[in-house]
Formats: structure tokens, sequence, C-alpha cells
């Protein structure tokens, strides 16, 4: 009833080829971001901030980026930690060893040495791909975890071998409560939302999915697949390393080589599965439903089983908890293949139709 | 030099082990083209379900008999290794029949976690120790050759024969047996394989039996040598390379592909490692992987891959 285009008629070209084509669409989106910016930090107290709004929204920036190769481009990754990692850590060294470095730029700039870095492992994408490129791209993975482990100057020759951040400051404006690092996150994730929702509909991003379709079909009409891989794995790498800077910076603190271990990149695949390949809705439903789901496990089943009278241990809990997310899983890519995203699609879908069913 | 050929000898054992969990990996990629994530899982729930009926069932005993325990443990791991084939299959791999890999891949690691959760609710999550028998003590080989001989550690060498005779054993049955060729048809086309009969349902359960059983083995082998524990999960990790390095459809290569990887790792871990800060062994072997995949994107044994329009 609401949801519909009749009677929005383009009338030059330029309108014709906006992001969101229906209006509709479009207040959706700006009031969703209103939303965020206004009345969250009214609403969620400083554990939503902490344990959920935080990691949501720099997760969701790493499941955009990884979407970008990984859906967009076709290039299975299982590499990701490790370029949130360089991000991060590059970050760290800009801040520690420039004086007077912007925290902006500082990320911006582990942003881009995670992109050269991504560049690097990007290179066996020209010869290989599929199920051999994702096992490479775990090279990347382990080469970083061991390099920030035993590698001092990289840590700044921390005796414990985690590093921390003292203090988040932009303009003279002082980063330190949940609510200014949400604020600051959101805005990192809107602009990055933006800039990727432009890229795939550009020719860069048009260029992607023509390779992840079909490589050699894409070469025959004159796409040139070195450029096209490598800056798809580019692009990947920056965002996703902005979003390990952010991870490291705003949500942890202080952080170990651990916090981006395999285990995390195995986690962004997730997202970028569950939530859908190819969407950069996808990627924040993926994120949200990853990141909440353990904590809703971790808070309903105590209540589960005392509603039964059973006593759950914190092991059982732990276990629990693996066989549930393991079997969500398999049941939603089982029921749904293409990720949450294709399940907004079809809502929106039947919403324009409605009253009718065809 | 002999000190170079313990190494070696060392990393050809260490090998050995990673062909044993990197032959699970190649039997269900060439039999349903899925990637399994599961294995380490797999090798993990094994691992646990061995050693506590064995357990279990020497307390019932009395202790007399460890031999009869172990065969107890043996039977009941399997049992659960076939349950686990049938529930995958039943449940999971049918349903997901013509999905992409990237999809599939997913789906066994979905299926690890379940497999993980559910192995440690069952069988607990503490370390338990496997006791087969295995000789613990090293003996001192080759002492002609070279001054003061080659230390080897008995239990690596019985471990390797034994993987050695398992890939023989494999090999045999996908080339000679109905059985074996069905599967090896089915991997080929799965719509072919269908048409002339083969009952892909039932080739799956078996592969996937096959590969649970080659998880029991590599289990127990890993488990008496450093206890049944959760860590065992990781051993996929390391043996992810190897299957790239041999080819994910070559049993050869699973074999070949261990080796190189094993020595590989101990000779950089001896001899490189020392300058570098050490702990190289699990990236140098995945960096090893990947030059080989510049060269030949196929593995060393794997089927050339024919890109079509």
């Amino acid at each position: 009833m609401f949801y519909r285009e009749n009677g929005q008629f383009k009338t030059s070209y330029a309108a014709d080829q906006q992001i969101f084509t229906i209006a509709q669409d479009k207040w959706f989106v700006w009031g969703l971001i209103a939303f965020a910016a206004l009345a969250v930090p009214m609403l969620a107290d400083e554990y939503m901030f902490r344990a959920i709004l935080i990691p949501f929204l720099v997760l969701s920036l790493a499941a955009l980026g990884v979407n970008l190769l990984v859906g967009y481009c076709g290039q299975i990754t299982l590499g990701a930690g490790a370029f949130m990692a360089i991000g991060a850590y590059a970050a760290y060294n800009f801040m520690v060893r420039i004086d007077g470095m912007p925290l902006v730029l500082a990320m911006l700039l582990g942003g881009v040495s995670a992109a050269a870095f991504g560049i690097l492992f990007g290179i066996p994408s020209l010869r290989v791909r599929g199920l051999y490129l994702a096992v490479a791209t775990l090279a990347a993975q382990f080469l970083c975890d061991w390099a920030f482990l035993r590698i001092g100057w990289f840590t700044n020759n921390s005796s414990s071998g985690s590093v921390s951040v003292a203090k988040l400051e932009m303009l003279g404006w002082a980063i330190d409560s949940p609510t200014e690092k949400y604020l600051f996150c959101l805005a990192f994730v809107v602009v990055f939302a933006f800039i990727g929702k432009n890229l795939t509909r550009a020719a860069i991003g048009r260029q992607w999915m023509a390779i992840r379709d079909m490589d050699v079909a894409a070469e025959v009409i004159g796409i040139r697949p070195m450029f096209a891989k490598l800056s798809a794995f580019a692009v990947s790498s920056f965002f996703v390393g902005v979003a390990g800077a952010l991870w490291g910076f705003v949500h942890l603190g202080s952080w170990e080589p651990a916090a981006f271990s395999v285990d995390r990149s195995f986690q962004l695949l997730f997202m970028v599965i569950i939530g859908g390949m190819g969407s950069i809705m996808g990627s924040f439903f993926g994120a949200a439903f990853i990141v909440i789901l353990p904590i809703f496990l971790n808070q309903f089943l105590p209540l589960l089983g005392s509603l039964v009278g059973v006593t759950v241990s914190t092991a059982g809990i732990s276990h629990a908890e693996l066989i549930i997310f393991g079997s969500l899983i398999i049941f939603f890519l089982i029921v749904e293949p293409h990720g949450l995203a294709r399940l907004w699609s079809i809502a929106k879908q039947k919403l324009r139709l409605w009253p009718f069913p065809h | 030099m002999a000190f170079f050929i313990e190494t070696m000898l060392g990393g050809l054992m260490t090998g050995m082990l990673y062909s044993l969990v990197a032959l699970g990996f190649v039997l269900i990629f060439k039999a349903s083209g899925v990637f399994n994530f599961a294995q380490g899982a797999m090798v993990l729930v094994a691992a646990l379900a061995m050693a506590r009926f064995s357990e279990w069932s020497n307390a019932a005993l009395g202790g007399d008999s460890l031999f009869l325990a172990n065969v107890i443990g043996i039977i009941g791991a399997g049992a659960v290794m076939f349950l686990v084939a049938w529930a995958v299959e039943r449940f999971v791999l049918r349903k997901l029949v013509n999905q992409e890999g990237a999809t599939l891949l997913m789906v066994t690691l979905g299926i690890a976690y379940v497999l993980e959760g559910l192995g440690q609710t069952f069988f607990g999550s503490e370390i338990y120790s496997i006791d087969v028998g295995m000789p613990k003590d090293p003996v001192i080989m080759f002492e002609g050759l070279f001054e003061g001989g080659v230390l080897i550690n008995k239990e690596d060498f019985i471990a390797a024969a034994l993987a050695a005779v398992l890939v023989a054993g494999l090999t045999v049955f996908f080339q000679k047996t109905a059985i074996g060729r069905a599967l090896r048809a089915v991997a080929d086309d799965h719509q072919a394989a269908q048409s002339v009969g083969i009952p892909l349902n039932k080739t799956w359960v078996i592969v996937w039996c096959v590969a649970g059983l080659v998880a029991l083995v590599a289990g127990i082998i890993w488990g008496s040598k450093m206890g049944v524990q959760f860590s065992l999960v990781t051993v996929a990790l390391r043996a992810l390379p190897v299957v790239i390095l041999g080819g994910l459809t070559s049993v050869p290569g699973a074999i070949v592909g261990g080796l190189i990887i094993g020595v590989g790792e101990k000779l950089s871990e001896v001899y490189l490692g020392p300058f570098v800060g050490g702990g190289i062994e699990i990236w140098f072997a995945y960096v090893m992987a990947l030059i080989v995949l510049l060269f030949r994107p196929q593995g060393l044994f794997g089927e050339k891959i024919i890109n079509r329009v």
C-alpha cells in the first residue's frame, strides 16, 4: 500500500540512475540513518553500545569489504582476519611513530596498508580460483598471525605482545564515552556503505561482477582480469583494514594478534554468506545475525534451563551454543542459500504487489 | 649429517600423519565436490569417542583386558562415525545438491561447529588419553652409517606404517572395487552417475563413512601422541596446505604432499627458524603450497583445470 513506485516518473537520466530509484527506499534509508544517529544514542545503554552496537557496526563494515570481494568479484577469501590485523597494526604504528598523526588519517592509512597487502596476496587469484584460492588466502592469515606475534617492531616492542591506544581524539573531540565511540563508528560505516554501494554500481563493480559470473567470458569481452581481480582485492582489503583499525582502536582499545585469528576470517565469511552474497544490505544482516546470536544464546540458554529445572553448566552452555550456532547456519543455508538479503528483497517484492499475491 | 637425516625422518613421519587427515579431505572432495572443513571436527569426535568408549568399557571390564577395551572403543567410535556420515547425508547434503561450492564449504563449517559441540557434550571436554599399546621409546638406527646413529621415535614409525597401509588399501578400494568405481563416477558427474543407476545418497553415506574411518585412524594416532583434546581440531588447518599441494582430487597427491610439507616444515623450523624467531612451521607450509599453486594451479597431482566459456 505504501511501498509503490506508481506515479514516480523519472524525467532525467540522473534521476533514473539514483541509488534508490524508489522514493520510499530513499526515505527508509535516510530514516534509518537518522534513527541510528539520533534516537539510538538516547535509547541504548552502555552495555548495548559495548557488547552489541559497536561490534555490529565494525563487523558489518568488515563484512561489507569481504562482500565486495566474495560476493561481487567471486574470489573466496579466508584471510579477512589478516587484513583486519594489518589495518589495526598499521594504524597503530602510524599513530605511535608519527607525532601529531590525526586519528582518522591513521586509520585510513591503515586501510591503505591493508590494501597493499591485499594486492600482494591477491596475486594467486590470477592463477587459481575457488577453493584453492580460499586456502591460498589462509597463507596470509597464518603469516600475519605469526608476524604480529613474533616481530617486535610491529608491536613497538611491547613486552606483553599486546598493544593499546591511549586516547582517541579527533579535531579536539575526545572520543571516550560509548556513545561517542558508537557515533564515530557509525559515521565510518555510513560513508563506506555509500562508497561501496556506488562502487558496485560503477564500471569497476560491473567488471567485478562479470569476472564473478564467468571470468573467461569476461576476459573475452575485454575486461582485464588482472586489474579487476586485484582492484577487488585492494578495495576489499581497504574496507576490511579500516574495519580492523576501528575494531582495535575503538572496540578493543588494547589487543593481541589473537583478536584477528583465523576464526575471525571464518566469521566474516559467515556473515557474507548468511547475509547474502553480492548485497550491501546483506552484509549488515549477516553481521547482525552473527553478533547477536551468541549473545542471545548466552542469555537465553540458562533461562531456558532454569525453566525446565536444569542448571546448565558454563561448559554445557558453550557447547550448546556451538551446536545451535552450527545448526542455524546449516538451516539457513538449506532454506535460503542466497542469504537474508534475499528474504529482504522478497519481502519488498510482496509489499509492492500487496494486497495481490502476483 | 645424522642430525639432518633425523630431522628429515621426523618430518616424513609427521608428514604421514598430515596425509592421514588430508586423505579425509580428498575422499570427500572426490566423491561429492564438497571441501569438508569438518574433517578436523570429525577427527576430534572420533578420537573422543574412541578414548571414552575404551575408558568406559575398561572400567566395566574391571581393567582386565586393555586390548578388549580398545577393540570396543574402536567399534564404538566406528559406529559414531557411521552415525555422523548418515546424519550429514540425510539432513544436510541431500538438501544441498547442486549448490555452489562456497555454500557447501560454509555448510561443512556449520557441521564442524555442531560436531564439536555434540562431541564435547557427550564425551566431555577434558583431555583424555588413548593407549593402544604403541611403544613410546625411541630407537637408534643406522649406527653403522653415522656416528651416534639416528634417533627415531618407534611410535612415529608405526604410525607412518599404518598410514601407508591405509593409503594402499584406499587406493585399491578406489581403483578396483565396484563401490570405488561408483564413487569415482559420482565425483565425475552427479547426473551421469545417477542415470546409469548409481544411488547418489548411498554413495555419499559410504564416502563420508570412509572419511570418518580415516578420521578415526588419524584421531587414534594423533590422540595417542598428544592426548585427545579440543586442539585436535586445528590438525585440519595443518593438513590444508597438504591437500592443496598434492591436488584436491588425488589420493597419492595427499601422501606426497604430506611428505613434502612434513619435511619442509621440520627443515625450515630447524634451519630457518632461528633466524626469524621460530614458530614458522605453520605459515611455511602454506607459503610452500602457495608457491606450488602459482606454477601448477591444480596442485602436483590434481586433474588439470580446464576453463570453458
